[in-house]
């Protein structure tokens, strides 16, 4: 299922599954991941699946890149392995102070704000990955009509719990950081969880999301 | 606890970024959250060598303008490394402190950390051991992501900084070290290499870059010629390492360090070796740098070269 393995520096493989996103390929890198986890191998630093890469850190001083690439070359999975994954329900809210793009989105979208947000919560999202900034969960895919670019010059700080939309994609923002996703909602739902060290990630690669919308005063009922 | 019990540094200035390091984690990309860790491995590594600490100890990490440290305890050691100026604030009066040297502190006496010399990090430990709170197997802050002790924030003004453990059989040791420099700094060829004009991959070799001031213990951002992509701006997201070096949209480089955001959407067009890191990230803002060329397998080997240079100098410790 790994189409290549090329390195990423000196310490790193870089396996590569195919050039398109879908959840199929995306599968096979989760499907990959789980299982070197679950093998342990001394010397692994880190594991990096993304839509279609699964990235493989390594300590320098017990593998080479020839070596552990071996390794990996020879790791079979069966097809019909099945993910282990869940259906996660998270509130959104999309009043005004939320909502920080939703007049860019109809403008470029050419839709009226109750159209995107009836669409938007329509479908379930598949989640690719988790990260960039601790715990945030990249989801997909949006209907064809739902789709746009990111904003030309990113926030500087986009809020906790911001929804935002680019592409196929959507994600939650984990923590306050730079950004420039189209902004729709925010949730009150706490995703990341520091003091949880076993399973601080709400939302992992593999499981499906259902948002549903609440009202400002819902909101603030759960945050209190 | 009495507080006449207590050994503790009560921090008079915190300095501009001072934070618990050690080792850093592992295996937590894939949630998002990075290494972190002290940025140069060999001064802290020979830092608790020099006290005879654990391998993993932690330390404070320090960045320019360290802190001011005023003590209260029974007597202790203390040792810096990197290319510090500092100052030990005694009854008797005012010394200037060497680097890879450890000295005696008695209750009252201070530590003055001036600054950082043509480097950026520096690394402050005492013979003993710092009471902290392990988070994914590690003490080391990471700011950003609000992880680590301290609520995941660097020390501010009259924190108390509490040592548990202090070792009395310890002997006061040193090291003749002045650093290291290096003049280019080496990288192999990233894997979207071919996403840049021919010219422009000329330039990233021929040409030199300078380090910006936004450049912090997430990413070292650079200036100098264009970098003009002919493929695409953006690739889809995917992982990221230690020292990566990505071309943002504007075709300025752009170096992942060890706070680094875990997965990122700008083409690689190298990655610096592993060799190399400790001296890439000591390398000041306003300062140039120069890319090199490097094959894998010469990397593997300068990387060998590397550790055995770091054991050496552990081995000149007396």
């Amino acid at each position: 299922m790994i189409k290549n393995i090329l390195n990423l520096g000196d310490a790193a493989l870089y396996c590569d599954f195919g050039s398109d996103v879908n959840q199929e390929i995306n599968s096979n890198v989760i499907k990959y991941f789980y299982h070197i986890k679950k093998l342990n191998l001394k010397g692994i630093t880190n594991l990096t699946p993304s839509y279609n890469k699964l990235i493989i850190s390594y300590d320098l001083n017990i593998h080479s890149f020839l070596s552990l690439k071996k390794k990996i070359e020879n790791i079979e999975i069966k097809e019909n392995n099945k993910l282990e994954t869940k259906l996660i329900e998270i509130p959104v809210c999309c009043d005004n102070n939320f909502a920080l793009d939703i007049k860019r989105v109809e403008n470029k979208l050419k839709l009226k704000s109750e159209i995107i947000l009836e669409k938007f919560f329509s479908k379930n999202y598949f989640c690719y990955m988790t990260g960039f900034v601790a715990g945030m969960p990249f989801l997909g895919d949006l209907n064809q009509e739902m789709r746009l670019k990111r904003l030309e010059t990113p926030r500087v700080k986009v809020p906790k719990g911001s929804v935002g939309i680019t592409e196929q994609f959507c994600n939650i923002y984990t923590f306050e950081t730079p950004g420039g996703w189209n902004i729709l909602g925010n949730t009150p739902q706490n995703i990341f969880d520091t003091s949880n060290q076993s399973n601080p990630n709400l939302v992992n690669p593999g499981d499906t999301i259902k948002f549903y919308r609440i009202t400002l005063d819902q909101y603030n009922e759960i945050k209190r | 606890m009495k507080s006449k019990d207590r050994n503790y540094f009560k921090i008079l200035r915190a300095g501009i970024n001072t934070t618990y390091q050690d080792l850093g984690r592992n295996n937590l990309y894939h949630i998002g959250i990075p290494f972190s860790g002290a940025m140069d491995k060999r001064n802290f590594q020979l830092l608790n060598s020099l006290l005879q600490n654990d391998y993993n100890s932690p330390v404070l990490e320090f960045a320019y303008q360290g802190p001011h440290l005023k003590y209260f305890g029974k007597d202790i050691f203390f040792c810096i490394s990197g290319n510090v100026s500092f100052k030990i604030i005694t009854k008797e009066g005012v010394i200037d402190g060497n680097s890879y040297q450890c000295y005696l502190l008695k209750n009252g006496d201070e530590v003055d950390i001036h600054s950082t010399n043509k480097s950026v990090y520096g690394y402050f430990s005492i013979n003993g051991t710092f009471g902290v709170d392990y988070y994914w197997g590690s003490c080391s802050i990471n700011t950003q992501a609000q992880i680590g002790p301290n609520n995941g924030n660097k020390f501010s003004k009259d924190l108390e900084i509490e040592i548990i453990e202090i070792n009395n059989s310890f002997n006061k040791r040193k090291l003749d070290y002045l650093g290291s420099t290096i003049e280019n700094i080496r990288v192999i060829k990233g894997t979207n290499y071919d996403y840049f004009s021919e010219s422009s991959q000329n330039k990233f070799f021929k040409e030199s870059f300078k380090i910006t001031k936004l450049s912090d213990r997430m990413g070292m951002r650079l200036e100098g010629p264009k970098i003009e992509n002919v493929v695409d701006p953006n690739i889809k997201s995917e992982g990221l390492v230690k020292g990566v070096i990505q071309i943002t949209s504007a075709g300025d480089p752009i170096i992942m360090l060890s706070d680094h955001g875990t997965i990122g959407g700008y083409p690689k067009i190298a990655t610096v070796i592993s060799a190399d890191y400790d001296r890439l990230v000591q390398l000041t803002p306003g300062s140039n740098i120069k890319f090199k060329d490097v094959s894998l397998k010469d990397a593997e080997t300068l990387y060998k070269l590397y550790q055995m240079e770091t054991n050496n100098l552990i081995s000149q410790i007396k």
